[in-house]
């Protein structure tokens, strides 16, 4: 194994312990995968909270649910599937040795991901203003959902607050690949880099995809 | 001996010196010694809050310490212990050591990860001895909801940010083993041929990445609680308490088997290598291992029995914890069938397989009484239970943890301890931890609860016992700390296969060179291989 690799086993990003970059590849791979799965048990938690809570307080949850400006959510929902997009699409241009349009994806994904946060934000600034955020300051316009909506609004805010803080750490990430990029690190033999932070980013996009309908969507009909 | 290699010129001791060669090293030989450096210090810091709690119980009135100060020794006691040492201890010292040598690897697949892992660690600990400066916790190391949210005024936000940060790290070296495993072996190493310790580790490191993040997130939520004031866990909005519970179970019950099938590991290692016989039904423990793993993260309500839990789920927990016996047995029952016949040794690491098979047996059987729901009921919460999870923790981890210490020592440092010494000290902790915690079985069954700095006059007898085991066990686990050091300097050198024992890792020099190996070995021998195993001749 280690020799009759020619070229391919001395190349620069090649580390010592790996014997060569399809083993390193391998291994990036699966730990990325593994890590991920991490991930899904990490917020795991959360959503056992909310479909025990759910269950018990369909009606305040629908009440609370109410209060969520959809609008938002929905432009957030197409701006990050659209960010998925363009890293898939960056994944590509470094498949096929095309660095200009590996270079435009990747800032394409990160503006993306700043929208997100930024609409993440205003929404955020909406609901402190109308005292959602739980608390002694806690404030909701129907009395009689107004303790179990405190539980709705902690799920809010500490799912979506630990999916914007995993946001963040991934334009921290595309930052990195980005100067990769640019200083000619990411060639067709080796793109791992870009590949295992695509599949990070498209974790980071899926997680979103559920907390949508959970937050947004379900059971707003039931409700005014 | 055939072996006559003595230390070689370049080893992965001597491959630089300074400070920075240490702690910027990717070498998961050196990494593996700064976790046992700091594993040490935190189970000696975990020993001594211990010896504080066995002296206040050795009179039955709290004379010695008040009982919010008792609180938070017991509460620090499980924490460091807990999370700074049983969880890390043997993947992350013997683990790392190990693993790529024992897969004829040259390192792990991510050494960079692995030196975070290691910083992780350590920040992770900072924040949990502040804590402990700062005043310490009473919550109990469980940190049961609205106690740990609402009701305590300790440091309970900067510990769970240490265990927080600390979870990262095993989940980070979990992931680590997982890919090397899997990705890294030589040639001709097939999964069935690899030594069972790395099951083992396979085993645990799944525990680790699939447990650890649920910890993680549920003390994130006690922390947001008390910072935010959130309701998840907190009746007043109608949150749910005992959904805390459910969360810190199903990681934590688990984590139990992240503290023992490591040990069981080793005891596979040692047992080999202390009888001259392959492992009696290989594939069976292997798969053991998997099924301990999987059936843990099912049994977590066992927990909950008198914690308001519906009839039917307590039943259901009952059966499932009662069928973990069954992988667990399988092993001793193995372990025994191997040392038929044997040319049994009574060196150190075997007196350590020895040891830990019997009280293992004992803290397995005792969990079969408190997996049944009616003697659960009158035991929840008594020493019975504490006496029942210490002999797996401290009579099966750290019996697996110091044995794989004294069998793989040679190879670590290139010397040899001193073999009286450590006969001594190995029968010294079996003695004293007999001591301690036999007779905590007999306080908990005769009702005196956990986590009470006072007790009725008519169970000092049995306290005193205990305490009197207590001091005895710590002697025993200083001996191991001075004599080791010693022979660091004063040992005699090591070859490369002092066991005569089979498996890489006595292939290679001891210690090991940093790369482990002059050349990728190609395995063409099965584990175990007494018979035909090229070992001794290699190394000659």
């Amino acid at each position: 194994m280690p020799d009759g690799h020619g070229a391919i086993a001395h190349h620069p990003a090649l580390a010592h312990q790996f014997d060569d970059l399809g083993q390193q590849k391998e291994a990036a791979t699966l730990g990325m995968w593994a890590f991920l799965i991490t991930e899904i048990l990490f917020f795991g938690g959360m959503f056992l909270l909310y479909s025990v809570y759910r269950s018990m307080y369909p009606a305040a949850f629908a009440a609370a649910s109410h209060e969520m400006i959809v609008w938002a959510g929905t432009l957030n929902t197409c701006v990050l599937i659209t960010s998925s997009l363009t890293m898939a699409l960056a994944v590509h241009a470094a498949q096929t040795d095309n660095r200009r349009l590996l270079v435009l994806f990747l800032v394409a994904t990160m503006a993306l991901g700043t929208v997100f946060l930024g609409v993440k934000a205003f929404e955020y600034y909406t609901e402190f203003s109308e005292h959602h955020l739980p608390g002694p300051g806690f404030h909701f316009g129907e009395e009689a959902y107004a303790k179990q909506a405190q539980i709705f609004f902690s799920l809010y805010f500490m799912m979506t607050g630990l999916h914007a803080l995993h946001m963040i750490i991934g334009l921290g990430v595309m930052t990195v690949m980005l100067w990769m990029s640019l200083r000619g690190r990411i060639t067709p033999e080796y793109y791992t880099p870009i590949e295992v932070s695509g599949l990070y980013w498209h974790f980071v996009d899926i997680v979103w995809i559920f907390l949508f309908p959970l937050l947004y969507l379900i059971g707003r009909h039931l409700h005014g | 001996m055939a072996s006559t290699v003595l230390t070689p010129p370049h080893h992965y001791l001597n491959d630089g010196y300074g400070v920075k060669s240490w702690l910027l090293t990717r070498d998961h030989k050196r990494i593996a010694l700064l976790y046992l450096a700091s594993v040490t210090l935190f189970f000696f810091i975990g020993g001594a809050f211990a010896v504080l709690m066995r002296l206040e119980l050795a009179t039955p009135v709290g004379d010695l310490v008040t009982d919010d100060t008792y609180n938070k020794l017991f509460t620090m006691h499980g924490v460091m212990m807990v999370f700074f040492f049983l969880i890390p201890a043997i993947p992350a010292v013997l683990g790392n050591f190990l693993v790529p040598i024992m897969i004829g690897a040259k390192d792990l697949a991510f050494p960079k990860l692995n030196l975070a892992s290691w910083y992780i660690y350590v920040v992770g600990g900072l924040f949990t001895l502040y804590a402990l400066v700062a005043g310490g916790v009473d919550t109990g190391w469980t940190f049961y909801a609205p106690f740990s949210t609402v009701s305590s005024t300790t440091q309970v936000i900067p510990t769970a940010v240490g265990i927080f940060i600390t979870g990262f790290s095993s989940i980070l070296t979990g992931l680590n083993f997982i890919v090397t495993i899997h990705r890294m072996r030589a040639p001709g190493m097939t999964w069935f041929r690899m030594p069972l310790f790395l099951w083992s580790t396979y085993a645990t490191s799944l525990i680790n990445v699939l447990g650890t993040p649920v910890i993680a997130i549920t003390v994130l939520l006690v922390g947001a609680e008390r910072l935010f004031h959130f309701g998840f866990f907190d009746p007043r909005v109608g949150g749910d308490p005992v959904l805390f519970q459910h969360l810190f179970w199903f990681y934590s019950h688990p984590a139990v088997y992240i503290m023992v099938l490591p040990a069981m590991g080793v005891i596979s290692e040692l047992v080999a290598a202390g009888c001259r016989k392959p492992v009696f039904g290989y594939p069976f423990v292997a798969f053991a291992s998997l099924a301990i793993a999987v059936l843990g993260f099912l049994v977590w309500g066992h927990h909950m029995f008198v914690a308001g839990e519906s009839v039917y789920s307590a039943l259901i927990f009952s059966i499932l914890s009662f069928l973990v016996a069954i992988p667990s047995a399988v092993k001793v029952f193995n372990w025994t069938a191997t040392m038929y016949r044997g040319s049994v040794s009574w060196q150190t690491p075997m007196l350590y397989a020895y040891g830990f098979i019997g009280l293992f047996t004992i803290g397995g059987l005792t969990g079969l009484f408190v997996a049944a729901l009616g003697v659960d009921v009158h035991v929840t919460d008594t020493y019975f239970v504490v006496a029942h999870f210490h002999y797996i923790m401290v009579g099966g981890t750290i019996m697996g943890y110091l044995g794989g210490l004294h069998y793989w020592w040679p190879k670590i440092s290139g010397r040899l301890y001193n073999e009286s010494l450590a006969k001594l000290s190995a029968g010294v902790i079996f003695i004293g931890f007999n001591l301690t915690f036999f007779p905590q079985f007999v306080l908990g069954y005769l009702g005196m609860p956990r986590r009470y700095h006072a007790y009725p006059p008519e169970f000092q007898v049995l306290n005193v016992l205990s305490s009197a085991g207590a001091s005895i066990l710590g002697v025993g686990y200083l001996l191991p700390m001075v004599y080791l050091m010693w022979s660091l300097r004063y040992g005699r050198l090591a070859s490369s296969n002092p066991w005569g024992a089979v498996g890489l890792e006595w292939t290679t020099t001891s210690p090991p060179p940093t790369e482990n190996f002059a050349e990728t070995p190609t395995v063409t021998w099965e584990a175990y291989d007494y018979q035909s195993s090229p070992a001794e001749g290699q190394v000659a």
